[in-house]
Order: C-alpha cells, then sequence, then structure tokens
C-alpha cells in the first residue's frame, strides 16, 4: 500500500520531454468519461499509493494520488472522518487522483463544497518532468497563486498530480433519507427554497417524479429538522448509487450528459429524461437531442454540459475565444511542450 | 514612459473628480494598513464603471504606467502601497449591490462593496454572507478575494474562496472575461480560484458574484479561560478531535485579553493566561447538545472559568473585544506589527513558546490573537518607530516568526497576503522552481507587469541573493527543526 513511485514517474516525465512525445495520464481507469481520448504512453498512477500524513486532530490527510479511494474512506472511518466532497467511487479502482484531476464531488456538494473546496495543497509533476509543491499541510495559507484548486478538474492537463492535501471532516453521526411525489419543476423551486433555510441538509435530488432529501448531522439537529420536513416519508438510501452512476436511471440507452446549470433554471422543453441533482445545480439528461442543443439548453441555464456516454463529438462545452486563449497561456506555463495530456480537455490544449 | 502626457490623457479619459493628481492629497493613499510602508503614486484614479477601469488599464498599457488595485486599503501585507511611477486604481467608487437573489442565494457586488453591507443587505430574507474579516466594516470585497480573506466563522464556513461563485476580471489589455458562473462548476479551468488571493497582480475585479448562507436558528458563544496557554491549545485540539466543529474557535493570550478587555469592557477575566472564544450554531437541541459537551471538554482540559453569553449584546460584545483586538492592543504601545503565520494546529503550544522566546531575545513584547481552530496566529509584536531601532527589531522578530512557521510545516501567511511586506519570506517557503511557475502564470496574464508590480512573488535573484547571506551566516533559522 506504501508505494512511492516519484522517481520513476519524474523519469517517465523526463524521457517524454526530452523526446517530445505526449503522455497519456491514467489513473484507475474506473472513471466512465475522463474525457477525450489521448493518444500517448501510457502513465500509469495506480502503483503510486499510500498516506503520507494523517493526523485525525489536525483535519487533514496527505496522501499518493494513485490511492484507492476506498482505501482513504476506510482509514477516515476508522477516525470517525470522510472525504467532505464525498468522491463518487466508480469502482474499487477509483483512485484519488483521478477525483481531483476530474474534480468529482459527491451528494452534498452545495453544502459541504467540490472537491477543489477541500484541496489544501498537492506535488505535481510539470510538463518538464519538474516536481513542484504548492499550497500546503495547513488550513489556511495564501502565500503565493492557489495552483492547487486550478490543478482540481485540469484533468491532467496542467500536471501529474502526486500527492494531495485535503482536509476532512467528521462524518456526520446521524443520517436520514426523506422523500416525497412531486414534479420536476415543483422539486427545483423547493429544493432552493430549502436551501435558503438552516436545515442540515447534505442531499437534495429528484427522479421518477420523487423528491429526495438527505440530512445529515448530530442526532438532535436531524430529528428537529425531520419535524420541520414532516410532510416527506421516509425515502430510500439513493446517494452512493446516483453519485456512482449505478442507479437504474443510468442504464437508459440514449445518450447521457451531465449538465451544470444555475440551479434555480427550470427543465427546457427537450426530449429524454432527467435526474436532478445537487439541489437543482447538476442535472443528467439522457436525450437523443444533438449536442448543440444540449450545449445550448445548459448554456441558457447559466453553465455548461459535458457528454457522457454514448453519442460522439467533444465531451467538454467550447470555451469563448479570450478564455481559451488564456487556457492555451497557462497550458504553455505548465506543459511548454504540450505532452500531458493532450487534447483530454480541448483540442487545442 | 512620460507622466505628462499620460496624465493629460487620462484627463480626458475621466471626469475630474475621478483624477487625484494634487501633492497635497495623495498622501492620503500612501500606505495601507501596513503604515510602516509608505509612497505617494503619481496619480490616484477612482473609476465610477467597468468601462472606466477598462479605459484606464489599456492606456495605463500604452504608457508602460505600473496599476497597483486598492479597496478600502486595510490590507496588512502592503498589497495597496503605492508605485512611485504608477497609478493608485481604487475602486472604491464601485458600490453598488447590483442583484441579491434570495432564492439562488447570491449577491452581485461591485469590488468596491463593503464586506458587512452584504450581510446587512441578505438580512431580510435570512441569508448572509459567511466570510467575517474583523476588518469587515471598512474592508471590500474586491480586497477579500485579492486577499482570499478569512475570518472568525471560516473554520466551518470556510474562506473567501469557497464562497465566491463567480468574478468579472479586466486584464491589463483591457479585455473583460467572466469567470466561474452561477452553475457548481465551469467548463474549462478552476479560474475563479486562481484569481482569488491573487493579490491584484493578475487582473483587476470589477464584479463579484457571493455565495450567501442561511442564517443560523441559534447561536451561543463560550468563553473560557485558561491558566496556561498550553492548557488553552489543548482544549482546541479536544474539541475538534471530538468531531465537532464550532462556528468559530477563537483564542487570545493575557496581553491580548487586557487590551482587549480596556478597549470594549466585554468582562474578560483578565487574570487568564489565555482564553478561547468557542461558538456553536444550529438548531436550538443541536446547540444545547454540543454547548453541554463542549463545556466539559474545556473543564477537562483545565478551563479555570466557563461563561455562557447569555443575550445577544453579550455575546456581540465578547466578539466586539476580539474582532478589535488589533486596534486594542494598538493601544498598549506607540505601534503595533500584525503577523500573520498558519501552522498545523498541534504545533500550537511549541510555536507559542517559540514566540515567547524571540520576544525576551528582541525585548519587544508581543500580543497574540489565533484563528486557533485552524492554526492561524497573529502575533501582534509592540514597538516604538521613534526609538531608533525598534521597527527594524520589529520586523526582524516579525521575520523569525514566519521562519518558524514555516518550519513546522507551516506558511507565512494565512490570510493577510504576502504584499511587500513578506516577498523576502516567501523564498522560505517555496523554491526557484515554484517561483518560476508562478512569475510564469503571471505572464500569462499580465505580460507587461505593470499589475501590482513587486508585490506578492520575489524575484528569483532575490531569493538567490537572500539564501547566499544566510550560508554565509553559516545558520538557517532554528537548525533544531525538521525541515519541510
Ligand atoms: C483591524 C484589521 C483587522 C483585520 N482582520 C482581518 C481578518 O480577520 N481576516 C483577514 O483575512 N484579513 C483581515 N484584515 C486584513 C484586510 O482587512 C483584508 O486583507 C481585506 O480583505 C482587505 O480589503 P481592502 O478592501 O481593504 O483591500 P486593500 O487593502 O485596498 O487591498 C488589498 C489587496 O487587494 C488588491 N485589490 C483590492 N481591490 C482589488 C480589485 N478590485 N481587483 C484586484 N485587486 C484588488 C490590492 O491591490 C491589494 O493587493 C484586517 C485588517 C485590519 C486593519
Amino acid at each position: 500500500m506504501d508505494n512511492d513511485l516519484s522517481v520513476d514517474l519524474q523519469d517517465q516525465v523526463q524521457r517524454a520531454a526530452s523526446a517530445g512525445y505526449a503522455l497519456a495520464i491514467c489513473g484507475g481507469g474506473s472513471q466512465p468519461q475522463p474525457g477525450n481520448p489521448v493518444q500517448g504512453e501510457t502513465v500509469n498512477l495506480t502503483g503510486h499509493t499510500g498516506v503520507i500524513d494523517y493526523a485525525p486532530e489536525e483535519l487533514i490527510i496527505t496522501v499518493r494520488s494513485g490511492t484507492p479511494l476506498t482505501a482513504i474512506s476506510a482509514l477516515l472511518a476508522q477516525h470517525g472522518q470522510m472525504l467532505a466532497f464525498e468522491p463518487p467511487i466508480f469502482s474499487a479502482a477509483s483512485t484519488i487522483g483521478g477525483a481531483i484531476a476530474c474534480n468529482r464531488s459527491g451528494a452534498a456538494r452545495p453544502w459541504a463544497g467540490a472537491a477543489r473546496d477541500s484541496v489544501l495543497g498537492c506535488q505535481i509533476l510539470d510538463g518538464c518532468g519538474q516536481r513542484l509543491n504548492f499550497g500546503g499541510q495547513v488550513m489556511k495559507n495564501v502565500a503565493g497563486y492557489d495552483v492547487s484548486r486550478l490543478m482540481c478538474g485540469a484533468h491532467g492537463t496542467l500536471g501529474i498530480l502526486l500527492s494531495v492535501s485535503l482536509k476532512v471532516l467528521p462524518i456526520p453521526p446521524e443520517s436520514v433519507t426523506l422523500a416525497r411525489t412531486c414534479g420536476a419543476d415543483e422539486a427545483i423551486n423547493t429544493m432552493n427554497q430549502l436551501c435558503g433555510k438552516p436545515l442540515p441538509l447534505t442531499g437534495a435530488a429528484w427522479l421518477d417524479n420523487q423528491l429526495h432529501l438527505r440530512l445529515g448531522g448530530s442526532p438532535e439537529s436531524v430529528r428537529q429538522a425531520m419535524h420541520q420536513l414532516s410532510e416527506y416519508d421516509r425515502g430510500p438510501d439513493i446517494w452512493s448509487a446516483i453519485s456512482n452512476l449505478q442507479h437504474p436511471f443510468f442504464d437508459r440507452q440514449a445518450p447521457l450528459w451531465r449538465l451544470a446549470v444555475t440551479p434555480t433554471s427550470g427543465l427546457p422543453p427537450v426530449p429524454g429524461d432527467w435526474l436532478i441533482d445537487w439541489a437543482g445545480g447538476q442535472r443528467w439528461l439522457s436525450s437523443p437531442a444533438d449536442a448543440n442543443t444540449i450545449r445550448q439548453i445548459a448554456s441558457e441555464a447559466g453553465g455548461h454540459a459535458q457528454r457522457w456516454h454514448a453519442g460522439d463529438g467533444p465531451v467538454f462545452q467550447p470555451l469563448p475565444a479570450g478564455l481559451l486563449a488564456l487556457h492555451r497561456r497557462l497550458k504553455h506555463v505548465f506543459d511548454p511542450l504540450g505532452i500531458l495530456n493532450p487534447g483530454r480537455l480541448y483540442a487545442e490544449l | 514612459m512620460n507622466p505628462a502626457s499620460f496624465l493629460a490623457e487620462l484627463r480626458e479619459l475621466l471626469p475630474a473628480d475621478a483624477i487625484v493628481s494634487r501633492q497635497s492629497t495623495l498622501p492620503a493613499w500612501e500606505c495601507d494598513g501596513l503604515s510602516a510602508m509608505k509612497r505617494v503614486p503619481l496619480a490616484v484614479v477612482l473609476p465610477t464603471a467597468e468601462s472606466e477601469v477598462q479605459a484606464v488599464l489599456r492606456l495605463c498599457l500604452r504608457h508602460g504606467i505600473p496599476v497597483v488595485p486598492r479597496g478600502a486599503g486595510t490590507g496588512l501585507s502592503g498589497g495597496a502601497l503605492p508605485h512611485e511611477q504608477g497609478i493608485v486604481l481604487s475602486l472604491a467608487r464601485m458600490k453598488s449591490i447590483l442583484e441579491l437573489n434570495p432564492l439562488l442565494r447570491t449577491a452581485r457586488v461591485q469590488p468596491g462593496v463593503r464586506n458587512l453591507s452584504v450581510s446587512q443587505a441578505a438580512r431580510p430574507w435570512g441569508l448572509y454572507y459567511a466570510p467575517d474579516p474583523s476588518s469587515q466594516i471598512a474592508c471590500t470585497i474586491g480586497g477579500n478575494v485579492a486577499e482570499n480573506s478569512g475570518g472568525v466563522h471560516c473554520l466551518k464556513y470556510g474562506l473567501t474562496v469557497h464562497n465566491i461563485q463567480s468574478l468579472r476580471l479586466v486584464c491589463m489589455d483591457g479585455e473583460i472575461l467572466t469567470l466561474g458562473g452561477t452553475s457548481p462548476d465551469s467548463a474549462g479551468y478552476d479560474l475563479t480560484a486562481l484569481l482569488t488571493g491573487s493579490e491584484g497582480l493578475l487582473g483587476i475585479v470589477t464584479e463579484v458574484t457571493l455565495r450567501l448562507l442561511p442564517l443560523p436558528e441559534h447561536t451561543r458563544l463560550v468563553m473560557a479561560a485558561f491558566n496556561s496557554t498550553h492548557q488553552a491549545a489543548d482544549a482546541v485540539s479536544r474539541i475538534i478531535a471530538a468531531g465537532i466543529i464550532p462556528a468559530g474557535l477563537e483564542m487570545m493570550d493575557n496581553p491580548a485579553i487586557r487590551a482587549a478587555e480596556d478597549f470594549v469592557h466585554a468582562g474578560y477575566p483578565v487574570d487568564a493566561s489565555a482564553i478561547l472564544l468557542c461558538e456553536v450554531d444550529g438548531a436550538m437541541a443541536e446547540v444545547e447538545a454540543r454547548t453541554s459537551q463542549i463545556d466539559s471538554l474545556l473543564r477537562d482540559s483545565g478551563a479555570s472559568h466557563i461563561r455562557h453569553a447569555e443575550t445577544e449584546e453579550q455575546r456581540n460584545l465578547l466578539w466586539k473585544g476580539r474582532k478589535s483586538a488589533f486596534p486594542a492592543v494598538g493601544r498598549l504601545a506607540p505601534d503595533y506589527y500584525c503577523m500573520d503565520g498558519s501552522i498545523p494546529r498541534r504545533k500550537l503550544a511549541e510555536v507559542l513558546d517559540g514566540i515567547e522566546q524571540l520576544s525576551r531575545q528582541y525585548g519587544l513584547a508581543v500580543a497574540n490573537v489565533f484563528h486557533a481552530g485552524d492554526g492561524n496566529l497573529h502575533p501582534l509584536i509592540l514597538y516604538d518607530a521613534n526609538q531608533p531601532g525598534e521597527l527594524e527589531r520589529a520586523e526582524s522578530f516579525g521575520a523569525d516568526i514566519l521562519a518558524l512557521s514555516v518550519a513546522v510545516g507551516g506558511s507565512i501567511t494565512g490570510e493577510h497576503g504576502v504584499g511587500l511586506e513578506k516577498i523576502d519570506q516567501m523564498c522560505l517557503q517555496y523554491q526557484a522552481d515554484e517561483m518560476a511557475c508562478f512569475h510564469a502564470i503571471k505572464r500569462a496574464f499580465d505580460p507587461a507587469g505593470l499589475l501590482n508590480p513587486g508585490k506578492a512573488i520575489p524575484e528569483l535573484h532575490r531569493c538567490a541573493e537572500l539564501s547566499a547571506m544566510h550560508v554565509h551566516q553559516g545558520q538557517v533559522p532554528f537548525p533544531g527543526l525538521e525541515r519541510f
């Protein structure tokens, strides 16, 4: 479990940099949608594992990027703690590096923050094979630009994560799911209304004409909230099935899209089925509609769409020209030769 | 660069009252909250609209004029310290709350809006803006974003970076970018995070969409007194180890307690070596249960005295003492120098001992105020700038505290930023390769290097010179400590 491959990985990047060939960075390979395909020599991070430092009373853990999420969760749970962003665990092979690089977060995203919100520091290999350290192993650190959070969601195009330091939180002692029948528009409105109230919400999702709420916290706070939400029944614990995309909703044949939108936006008229998560902010759409239609829907709703499975064409929503130019300049900062996951995010990066 | 023709063109762009260039008036902008550093700028420009910001930046780029952005000037690291050949670009007049969306729980504001006024505006909807720097009556949202400011409630509710959704940025060449959005994430890189804490070096923030939170139903503040700072530090660890994340967990040592008591008469125990202020919020039953749990943890750690704020007034008064600790301590001596080290919480007692030792060594008193819950220290060094050599001694003392913070695995700044003040200490925390990366990021946004030049990221040769100096003296600070 404790296996430091930093030196080998650094060698591999330096060889690629001097010969000028591309690298395809690979964690557990469990991400259902890692991004656009990459042609290159595989950099396999699954052997680069282990906990570098964990002091439960500091609420901080530092791990190598290839460490399986299941192992991290198990260790934290022994101390009554968890990763606040509840990363989806797509399979036993899922690694922390993959969760951070793709900025994957679970049901509590609107309240506990995204993966990027838990990141405190990281060590990376840049595209020249230099080992760089950013952030730190403390709760607060504003020295230098926040490169650690920049790595979240960069899909490995700015650096290979070697290790990350993450803020952890206590596991809520009690967790309860409530549900009631209601339509999508009412659900969107209700979820947003409830978010404006001081309730211990840790999940709010809608599917199959059911609004599901998860409450998490101390027994006292959960009990009081249940009292306030007395029109709801107890519901099934659907949360990890939704986050891990194992719910039957995801078995549909039509192409699957992930839309991140303004949580209050209404459901647009488009053929297909919706699953609404994150109190309205993350929506899954299984639809035969063409990519342009879906991208337009997403941008009109204040967000963006990712093609998830089936269908074809680019995975990510195109960027406006000015932003894309800035992305290219930043890519050049970290990977001047363009060898780290080229094309993964955008063809130009 | 021709200042006269630059000023002439500037006057054509903006109304007369938006430009200050009279030598007699300029000193009002000569420093920020770090008053030991002063410089008079070429001019101060006070735009009222984004289009004016854009036009000013383009003009500055054409003339090669440096631009120092400024909010309220409460920064404590010289971030808004003027450049003698440059302008101060004050965002103070762009102070409208553009939109407050209660259902979406966001406030879209201009950068010059004061931090506290956002929570005041949101209150009728049962919402507030969580990051609450002690300077919140004065400091601006633009300054908060540029520094990634924290507050006494950020242990539970996060720093500025966790509470903003999107930014509008005017780049040095006048290009306007929207970063982030009201969706939970955006396509491409997380540039909102990169911009937060970038100290005005990458672009001018002209609009910010803030995330608002529901006001907690109930709040209770517990104050505990201790006969030693070690016991207080131990209590902090016990509370966290018990799985409690208080809304706030603050500590003051005896000199800070006395100063704050003199200032606000909150009823702090002036004989205590340290006090903790621990706030719990939530539903009534939750608050009851947590406070009784915290009471017993505090007692187990040896608290000599525990008091609950019985009324909202008492609670506000106890917080007021903590939030005005800087000016309060400021009355103990002609001058004070506020430090901002951030350390792993378990090193608290060790670092406090180190600071005490340094205090004796330098012959300068120190009062300590901390965001104890997240290991962010604010030692306040007392000195008298009129005594020859005292300012320099205070600065060396401060530099040693920061070196100690880095040596125990922490950071030279938890929330006040590097600015000009801690530029040398950056060399302790980062290696040349990382520093080169920071410079390259800066060039990706501002190739001409005109935005807040000389701040936040030291030139590489500066670090080389400093490290040669240390080697020359044959010793590094705190040789007994493990290096990180
Ligand atoms: C008594 C006191 C208590 C304090 N308590 C705290 C505390 O609890 N927590 C904390 O974090 N800080 C605290 N501070 C520090 C300070 O208040 C914060 O750093 C604050 O965010 C600065 O805001 P400002 O508007 O005064 O910014 P300024 O001081 O004017 O500027 C700060 C930096 O931001 C840049 N800047 C300002 N506006 C913009 C913009 N629109 N676009 C780009 N760059 C910009 C400036 O160039 C400068 O680098 C305290 C200061 C004082 C004096």
